[in-house]
């Protein structure tokens, strides 16, 4: 096939195995796109995309707006501090006074989980999570899969460790569908209390013990620890984080095999991450980057062919 | 369903021989000339082209593959779109001499693609094509081959398939075939 069956991209967990496999395939042959001389196709010339991002984000707006102009789209951009959201307008209205400029879809980064599927049911445009607070973040695992299928081949029986800060990760949730989706074996890793409490219910592993977790893994995926997210304390101090789950050279050489080390990013250097790890070549940290913008053309593709 | 022979193995294997007697003619030894298969039929002609012609000519022909999906004009006129294939160039069509290599020119909507997508890869100093067969009285857009196997005369109505016998096909073959009317 070569249709999605779903006219959104709200999350992993609505998608089939076959439409993740179409959107990696269809990914890779936008990476050969956007390695060419001209970089661009005009596929979705006549599509206006607006990028509506009602939280900070840095590389996922840059990729999608990369994405969206690779593929010639026009595309607006809406970020919340400086909007009418502040003077008290709704989310369907700020986004149904977007769409009467005639928007075809809608990219949609927002703090509450689920309110790309609340647009979605209200609006009339197709609508792509950008991340929903703790929720989801598609894109990202998607761009997670293609770099990991890209390094190791066919993921089926392959053993993936995220690491960190998964109670507040929107990542992690989309990588354990994604991957598990894949047939892929899914570890996590983290202080207990930056674990969901019945997170094992969803049919992965869980581990206290990074060491362990490292030897066990194909892949480890490090998460950021989301100190604007955290409330209260979850853990006495980033040192202690660092000294107890941070990844670092002495961590990898110790075991007696090579894993691959990915980040979704902003990496805290010295955190989770040790720079001479973040640097070394077992971090596929910047290629995840460059796949982000293909497999975000290949999602909006996608989404975008449906007979208008 | 009614179907008729238009060329046979044996024709089509007289076909690749004279389209390489005739590019050698009109590119001498392929110094600044490449091939490009047009994705997804057009590639299987080209493989069976270019091992012939590096035998006749005695030199090492360029070729690629290339992929016009996302320079299609009907995305969003379709149902859905069409799935994409692999785009193979390994060099920059820049002052080259381009020959591009399609199975069946029906409509010219895909060479016209084609022509789109190759600019990606530089200025070609001039393009060419060739195909099998040249569906005449359907082109939606001012197209016409540099070289052509066979030329028939067809309706919408009706399909040209080409079958090779190195896909799984009993033997080469091209058929004009009825379109079933749902």
């Amino acid at each position: 096939m070569s249709q999605l069956s779903t006219r959104h991209l709200l999350g992993i967990k609505d998608l089939t195995p076959e439409d993740i496999h179409l959107i990696l395939d269809t990914a890779a042959n936008f990476k050969e796109v956007i390695n060419r001389p001209i970089k661009k196709v005009p596929s979705l010339r006549d599509i206006t995309i607006a990028n509506v991002f009602f939280e900070n984000s840095t590389r996922t707006r840059l990729s999608f707006e990369l994405a969206e102009k690779r593929l010639s789209a026009d595309v607006i951009n809406f970020s919340s501090s400086n909007s009418s959201v502040k003077k008290g307008e709704t989310l369907v209205d700020t986004v149904n006074n977007i769409l009467s400029m005639k928007v075809d879809m809608v990219v949609m980064r927002h703090s509450s989980p689920g309110a790309p599927h609340f647009l979605s049911r209200n609006v009339s445009a197709n609508i792509v999570n950008a991340g929903d607070g703790t929720h989801e973040h598609p894109t990202q695992a998607l761009l997670d899969a293609y770099s990991m299928r890209e390094k190791l081949g066919d993921l089926h029986g392959k053993k993936i460790a995220i690491i960190g800060d998964i109670l507040h990760s929107r990542v992690a949730l989309s990588n354990i569908f994604c991957l598990q989706k894949l047939g892929a074996e899914v570890m996590v890793c983290g202080p207990i209390t930056l674990l969901p409490k019945h997170i094992a219910s969803l049919g992965v592993k869980v581990e206290l013990d990074v060491k362990k977790a490292l030897e066990w893994c194909d892949v480890a995926n490090v998460l950021r620890i989301q100190l604007e997210r955290q409330q209260i304390k979850y853990f006495p101090s980033l040192r202690e984080y660092s000294l107890y789950y941070g990844i670092n050279k002495k961590l990898l050489q110790e075991l007696d095999k090579e894993i691959v080390i990915m980040h979704p990013g902003p990496i805290n250097r010295g955190v989770e991450l040790s720079s001479d790890v973040a640097d070394s070549e077992h971090s596929i940290i910047l290629h995840q980057v460059e796949n982000g913008v293909a497999v975000r053309m290949a999602v909006l593709y996608l989404l975008a062919g449906v007979k208008g | 369903m009614h179907k008729r022979l238009v060329l046979d193995q044996e024709q089509i294997g007289i076909i690749l021989r004279r389209f390489c007697h005739q590019l050698i003619e009109n590119h001498d030894n392929f110094e600044n000339t490449v091939l490009l298969g047009l994705q997804p039929r057009g590639t299987i002609l080209l493989d069976q082209l270019v091992p012939v012609l590096e035998e006749i000519s005695g030199v090492k022909v360029l070729s690629g593959y290339l992929d016009a999906t996302f320079h299609r004009d009907d995305f969003r006129r379709r149902d859905f779109p069409l799935k994409a294939n692999e785009t193979k160039i390994d060099f920059l069509v820049e002052g080259k001499k381009v020959i591009l290599v399609d199975d069946v020119l029906y409509k010219g909507r895909s060479v016209r693609a084609a022509m789109d997508a190759m600019i990606a890869f530089g200025r070609p100093q001039k393009v060419e094509l060739m195909v099998l067969v040249d569906r005449k009285l359907t082109r939606d857009y001012p197209i016409m081959p540099d070289y052509f196997g066979i030329r028939v005369n067809t309706l919408e109505s009706q399909y040209v398939v080409v079958e090779w016998e190195n896909q799984g096909q009993e033997k080469d073959a091209v058929w004009i075939t009825e379109k079933v009317k749902s």
